[in-house]
């Protein structure tokens, strides 16, 4: 039967036997630095309070690309009583939406200035390790349907194969977190340590898109705005995070990781999986490390966040790309409180099934996710 | 249809507006420069609820890097995905053929016209000598 | 429909032919004379590219390298044109003028390129149409090589590399855009980049699969670029061919690209419709590669995602091996939209096809 109207998120909650939804994407947010100091040697606190954070772009705090909104941020989700920034209440995310959505499962993902990206390495693990206490502290423990993720200075292989052995056996943590735009494509050798700790945790390996990464935006330099850099950067940053652990022979090395691509969209799966598969048959030499095709690693090892929604003017070609993607092996994902969110029973089109609506908003994250 | 008295004039300052729910539906009016409008509250595109977007101007081109900013205080943006769409026609500008905010009808009355009805005010209690925002639903 | 109309390709006009350049000397032949003496005098190499390894497998089908094709008008035109009978036939000389960093020295060797063609292959075949390499290391240099070249009416087209330093829309790039719409020129956007960066906005990846992958990616920048800064506002008549990039990826790019606008616009308020509509009347793809998958009645749908089959144009890619024998075109195009593809298309998209 098809989802023609599904019920608002407001009405989740009054419904009988509603889905418990799992979603892939909520960013919580410090209410200010402040809330990292306790973690933090005193050392590294200092330090960021001299030198600020030095990233691999100019500005220690403004986005190079101004969002369409204050902190990207939907306006309705800044705490009333002005106590912080969007994503910093817990309360607040609770009334606005984790009760009337239903979510069982809510997967953290912190942004901001938690060290990753950070040009001083041993400033960028201290800030990460602050930012995975922090979330134990403020979230996780307080709200047990929200797991945190291992926030990894992804620059620093090692390290944050050091900070997964850390903390990652804890059942707080449900995903190890990485940024699309790193400073070399992330199949790179320098990353296999922290696939290799990701693997033995059984923690699946996300990859959210923006960074630092030095490198202009795209492969044609720096665009201008951010209608550039958010439809084309993000998701062509995710297509070179898939081209990438896919050719360098990621997935033969480490059979049993599994990786999320979060928030770049999913319509450009299937013509990358197209484009990957033709080009590895005429290239098998170049690429003998692979045993398959690239399509067969794709299916197998990665998941994908269904945020933002995409949203042709014709459904069908919607209702067509799920089915290529696979209804199983996509992720919803709200992003709150970010302004691109998107509702688990508004989002999809008209035509997805319960069923595929329930693999999609449920049961695919409770297979992916070690909970 | 029905006439509902929804406010006192002078509780929707010029550039406010008030959230009120009207036979279960969700409307606000909002006052532009002395001008009452009333639209749904509900955004057509994701059901994001208009009552916290914000207010701006609108900003129209001629040419790349023309910018003619006009319309202070007649555009609401959807606090989700942004959105704008113009508070006097409840026409959004980025797909105005199909997707506008349901608009009502809004009249200023003088108290002792409504004392005679027919209107609905049950929360209000109407003076004769006040001025009030009436909106048909 | 007859089986031969769906298998012709009479008249086929091919928007992607790469004739190479046997070697700088022959180039040495159109420089003036400092030019041709500073190449002896300071040993200077073959501008080849990364982006096409010599003997790497797509960079010519073994049937066309065995013969070394693609380095004469004469074999090409008996490997290509006569078998197929191919009308035209649009050549975009890859020799990397874009990776050069000496804006006077890309300049000489832009106008080497372009004469060497012109002398070479256009007045040895009537069929070839060829496309101007623009030295665009300087703006000026490039308009003055797009007048220089325009005169022939047998050049069709302003050939850009699409991994540019600069995304093509910003409004440095406009005077030769001005001179190109003012001649009826189109704009080729080609697969590769100069490298003046990394390929991608995370780096240089380890194999060269992945850099001709990270060609598309370039292609997403460019139509976003050229879109959003207005240049088809401010060039009404211009069109911008994405080429040997795929096909495929452009639908969901769209996609996004009017969601975000949706929310944006304040920030290109000149763009007063949905990029889609104006990458329909102004972008225009070639077909090979398609990046389609090889599952039956999947193309059709794969084509509706498209804003229009307008927007195909055919290309062999002679000589890089895109497929064998004479599967130029994916299967499963009627003979409708084949002859589109093939003959109508490019016609529609390069105005000098049909006055010269
Ligand atoms: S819900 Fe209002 S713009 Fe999407």
């Amino acid at each position: 039967m098809p989802l023609d109207s599904p019920p608002a998120a407001d009405s989740a909650s009054k419904s009988t036997n509603r889905l418990a939804i799992v979603d892939s994407d909520i960013h919580p947010a410090v209410k200010s630095l402040n809330c990292l100091k306790p973690h933090l040697e005193k050392k590294w606190w200092d330090h960021a309070m001299t030198y600020g954070f030095r990233r691999r772009h100019g500005s220690p705090s403004v986005e190079p690309y101004p969002k369409s909104a204050p902190l990207a941020s939907r306006r309705d989700a800044w705490p009333e009583d002005g106590s912080g920034r969007p994503g910093s209440s817990l309360e607040l995310m609770q009334k606005q939406y984790l009760d009337p959505a239903g979510v069982e499962l809510g997967v953290l993902g912190p942004l901001g200035n938690t060290g990753q990206g950070e040009l001083n390495l041993d400033l960028g693990a201290a800030f990460c390790r602050a930012t995975n206490e922090w979330q134990r502290e403020a979230w996780t423990s307080k709200d047990r349907r929200l797991k945190a993720a291992v926030v990894v200075p992804y620059e620093d292989g090692y390290a944050s194969a050091k900070e997964i052995e850390r903390v990652g056996h804890m059942k707080d943590y449900a995903q190890v977190f990485c940024l699309t735009r790193s400073s070399d494509p992330l199949g790179n050798r320098r990353y296999w340590p922290i696939y290799a700790a990701a693997q033995d945790h059984n923690l699946p390996v996300a990859f959210h898109v923006f960074g630092t990464s030095g490198h202009p935006v795209t492969g044609a330099g720096w665009p201008s705005y951010y209608i550039e850099e958010g439809a084309g950067g993000h998701s062509t940053s995710a297509q070179t995070v898939v081209t990438s652990l896919v050719m360098e022979g990621v997935f033969e090395q480490f059979p049993k990781l599994k990786v999320v691509i979060v928030e770049g969209g999913f319509g450009w799966l299937p013509p990358l999986t197209w484009r990957l598969d033709k080009i590895f048959e005429r290239n098998r030499e170049e690429l003998s490390h692979l045993k398959r095709r690239p399509s067969e690693y794709i299916k197998q090892h990665i998941w994908i966040s269904t945020q933002p929604m995409e949203e042709p003017e014709d459904r069908n070609h919607l209702l067509d790309t799920l089915r290529w993607v696979g209804h199983d092996r996509l992720l919803f994902a709200s992003d709150y409180p970010h302004w691109d969110f998107d509702d688990p029973f508004r989002a999809f089109p008209a035509g997805v099934t319960p069923e595929q609506h329930r693999a999609m908003c449920a049961e695919n994250g409770l297979n992916v996710y070690r909970v | 249809m029905a006439r509902h008295v929804v406010a006192r004039v002078d509780e929707i300052a010029p550039g406010g507006r008030k959230c009120i729910t009207v036979d279960g539906r969700g409307v606000i009016v909002f006052n532009v420069k002395g001008e009452f409008y009333a639209l749904s509250e509900t955004c057509p595109h994701k059901g994001g609820s208009l009552a916290k977007g914000i207010i701006t101007g609108l900003v129209e081109s001629d040419a790349p890097g023309d910018y003619q900013h006009t319309r202070q205080g007649e555009i609401v943006r959807c606090p989700w995905h942004q959105w704008e769409f113009d508070i006097k026609t409840g026409r959004s500008y980025c797909d105005p053929r199909r997707m506008r905010l349901m608009k009502f009808d809004v009249k200023v009355e003088h108290g002792a016209n409504l004392v005679e009805g027919p209107y609905v005010a049950e929360t209000f209690k109407v003076e004769v000598e006040d001025d009030y925002v009436v909106v048909e639903v | 429909m007859t089986t031969d109309q769906t298998r012709s390709w009479a008249g086929a006009i091919d928007c992607d032919v790469h004739p190479r350049v046997p070697s700088i000397d022959v180039l040495r032949r159109y420089m003036d004379s400092y030019w041709s003496e500073t190449v002896v005098v300071r040993g200077v190499d073959e501008f080849a590219t990364i982006a096409y390894p010599k003997n790497a497998p797509l960079t010519a089908r073994p049937d066309y390298a065995q013969d070394k094709a693609d380095q004469d008008a004469g074999r090409t035109a008996k490997a290509l044109l006569d078998p197929h009978g191919f009308g035209h036939a649009i050549l975009n000389c890859l020799y990397a003028v874009q990776m050069i960093r000496d804006e006077h020295m890309a300049a000489a060797f832009a106008r080497a390129v372009n004469d060497w063609v012109r002398h070479e292959w256009l007045d040895r075949d009537p069929r070839f149409r060829a496309s101007i390499v623009v030295p665009y290391q300087s703006i000026d240099k490039a308009v003055a090589e797009v007048e220089r070249c325009a005169e022939d009416k047998r050049f069709v087209q302003a050939l850009f590399i699409a991994g540019t330093e600069e995304p093509l829309g910003k409004s440095r790039f406009w005077p030769i855009y001005e001179a190109c719409e003012r001649h009826g020129l189109t704009i080729g956007i080609h697969a590769g980049s100069s490298y003046h960066h990394a390929v991608t906005g995370s780096g240089w990846p380890s194999y060269w699969a992945e850099d001709y992958a990270a060609s598309s990616l370039a292609m997403h920048a460019q139509v976003g670029s050229l879109v959003m800064e207005g240049v088809f506002l401010k060039y009404p008549k211009l069109k911008a061919v994405m080429i040997e990039s795929g096909v495929t990826w452009l639908p969901p790019f769209l996609w996004r690209l009017n969601k975000f606008w949706r929310g944006t616009r304040m920030e290109t308020p000149w763009i007063d419709r949905l990029p889609s509509e104006i990458v329909k009347d102004h972008i225009r793809l070639t077909t090979a590669p398609f990046d389609a998958p090889d599952e039956p009645g999947m193309l059709a749908r794969i084509i509706d995602q498209l804003p229009s089959e307008d927007m195909l144009l055919f290309a062999s890619d002679f000589p890089h091996w895109q497929n064998d024998g004479d599967a130029m075109l994916p299967p499963g195009i009627d003979s409708v939209l084949r002859k589109k593809i093939l003959i109508d298309n490019p016609l529609a998209t390069y105005p000098r096809l049909t006055i010269s």
